[in-house]
């Protein structure tokens, strides 16, 4: 698949804003006042814009607003309404924190949940794919939310929790990266099954359509090569939990914890890159790619 | 609305003949022509001229060779344009409404003024069957010429999809799949009709008729013995030319 620099801001950057704020709808840290402020601000710039920067790739963003009605069977629907309610919600409980000091803890709670919620939503769109195998695994949902619960963490300043969630983070990455490796000649779609003609003999492509180059080839038939990708997963592994895991084994400095977030984001904005990137879709076995 | 109807009245679809089917790509000229002009934004191109040339397109012919375990290989032309899905993923992935799928006849439709252009409706169509139109950003794909099958104002022989009216060598047919009485049923029926990637699950309405197989001949080919390869080395008068001509 095309790796669209819009889609990878947003699911990047909107995954770790919201696991910021389930862990703030929690009570984690307890804060109240400025200290609120700063935390949620963070949070909100995080997650609207990342939604913000989802309309960029829309041919008409004007009619936004029709994206909330087919909530009954579309995922991307869904994603737009709970995260609005996310918003809403945390929203008053925010208010609540930094202006009066109140924690509501039983709305703070349906935020948290609602925050998990959006991400989940995020990741169902992917993984509801039976065009793209790499994606269609129940894998996809945990990974994004052990992404977003552990970069909430190390944003949350949750040190602890962080410290336990890296780990697991990665765990499910490799596993993601694992199964994905297969995922495609395990779903049995090939060119002879896209064609119907391989009870004959061997299917090979002989002549595309067109000369030139197409919507379909453009966003498709993207592939990377096998070193680059290589590369990149670990550099992805690196930036993403080792070197914040490493950062946090020493004592605790604002500088430190502050480098640790940003490496943090940088390895899952690489792997979030190959997520695209490495994804095969079915429609390219008609161009005789895969 | 996106929540996919339990059954349709009809299942109006084309089955393509790829025994018949030359590559000529008539089919994929008359569509254009057709609904550029119609239903909907036009199917815009870019740089149509230029060196990177590139378009919107409902109906596109890709060609395969099978090679069988012995003997030649066999060349199919493979028309391919929406399967009008009964099991349409492409609709209930759709956030805003735009792609739905119609009760009366099963034709799998864009509201073009619903649709933001998100594109999640071809990643989830896996047979390439939507493009995204480049100049009006929104998404295009085969109207079973809805704007033609119904049209009191065309000739009677006209109200059928324009890629069947082209097809010269009649490779296409348009009709209804859910009568099991209507002349595509009953050609699908005879000749074996298929589906394209049915574990996918979309269980799609048009339907493919796989290609004939060749004719063998056992034929004695009595010239063989007169073909064979002459004498490679010259001798006589040409040797002597050819060595003389070598060492000049
Ligand atoms: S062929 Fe593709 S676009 Fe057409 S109905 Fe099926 S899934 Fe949808
Ligand atoms: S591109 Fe248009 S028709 Fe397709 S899913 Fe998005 S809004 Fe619906
Ligand atoms: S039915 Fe109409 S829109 Fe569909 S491929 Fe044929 S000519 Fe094109």
């Amino acid at each position: 698949m095309h790796p669209a620099p819009s889609v990878i801001i947003f699911t990047t950057l909107s995954g770790l804003g919201f696991g910021l704020l389930a862990w703030l709808g929690l009570g984690f840290p307890e804060v109240t006042g400025w200290v609120a402020f700063t935390f949620f601000a963070i949070a909100y710039a995080l997650a609207v814009g990342g939604l913000v920067s989802s309309t960029f790739h829309l041919g008409h963003p004007e009619r936004a607003l029709l994206a909330f009605t087919q909530w009954r069977t579309s995922w991307l629907s869904r994603e737009g309404v709970v995260s609005v309610a996310t918003l809403l919600v945390m929203a008053v409980y925010g208010a609540g924190l930094v202006f009066w000091g109140e924690s509501w803890r039983l709305l703070g709670v349906i935020g948290a949940v609602l925050s998990l919620g959006t991400v989940f939503c995020t990741a169902m769109i992917y993984a509801q794919m039976d065009t793209v195998p790499r994606w269609k695994t129940p894998l996809t949902p945990l990974l994004y939310l052990m992404l977003s619960v552990a970069g909430g963490a190390l944003l949350a300043g949750q040190v602890k929790a962080a410290m336990l969630l890296l780990p697991l983070a990665a765990a499910a990455q490799v596993l993601w990266w694992m199964r994905g490796d297969g995922a495609f000649a395990q779903s049995g779609t090939t060119l002879a099954t896209a064609t119907g003609l391989g009870g004959t003999g061997k299917v090979r492509s002989f002549e595309h359509p067109h000369t030139g180059s197409n919507y379909l080839l453009r966003e498709f038939t993207f592939q990377v090569g096998r070193k680059h990708a290589t590369k990149l997963r670990s550099i992805a592994m690196l930036l993403g939990y080792v070197l914040p895991f490493s950062l946090l084994i020493m004592p605790f400095s604002h500088a430190l914890a502050l480098v640790a977030v940003l490496s943090h984001l940088a390895g899952v904005a690489a792997s979030r890159w190959l997520f695209f990137a490495e994804a095969e879709h079915v429609v390219g076995l008609y161009y005789g790619k895969r | 609305m996106t929540t996919l109807p339990e059954k349709t009245d009809r299942k109006l679809g084309l089955v393509i003949d790829l025994d018949t089917c030359v590559g000529c790509h008539a089919c994929v000229v008359s569509c254009k022509g057709w609904n550029t002009e119609n239903y909907g934004a036009p199917l815009s191109d870019q740089d149509p001229y230029g060196a990177d040339p590139s378009g919107t397109f409902l109906n596109r012919v890709h060609s395969y060779e099978v090679q069988p375990e012995e003997g030649a290989a066999q060349l199919i032309h493979f028309p391919k344009s929406c399967l009008h899905c009964e099991d349409a993923p492409c609709v209930t992935v759709c956030p805003t409404g735009a792609s739905y799928k119609r009760v009366e006849d099963g034709i799998v439709l864009v509201n073009e003024s619903a649709c933001i252009g998100c594109g999640l409706c071809a990643w989830a169509c896996p047979y390439g069957a939507r493009e995204m139109d480049a100049a009006e950003g929104v998404m295009k794909k085969c109207t079973l010429c809805v704007d033609r099958i119904y049209n009191v104002n065309l000739p009677e022989e006209d109200r059928v999809p324009a890629c069947v009216r082209t097809c010269p060598a009649g490779a296409r047919h348009f009709g209804d799949l859910g009568d099991p009485e209507s002349d595509v049923s009953k050609l699908v029926e005879e000749r074996g009709g298929m589906d394209l990637m049915p574990e996918q699950g979309t269980k799609p309405v048009n339907k493919y008729l796989p290609p004939r197989p060749k004719d063998e001949l056992d034929q004695v080919d009595v010239l063989a013995p007169y073909l064979q390869p002459v004498a490679e080395e010259p001798k006589g008068f040409i040797g002597w030319l050819d060595r003389t001509l070598e060492k000049l």
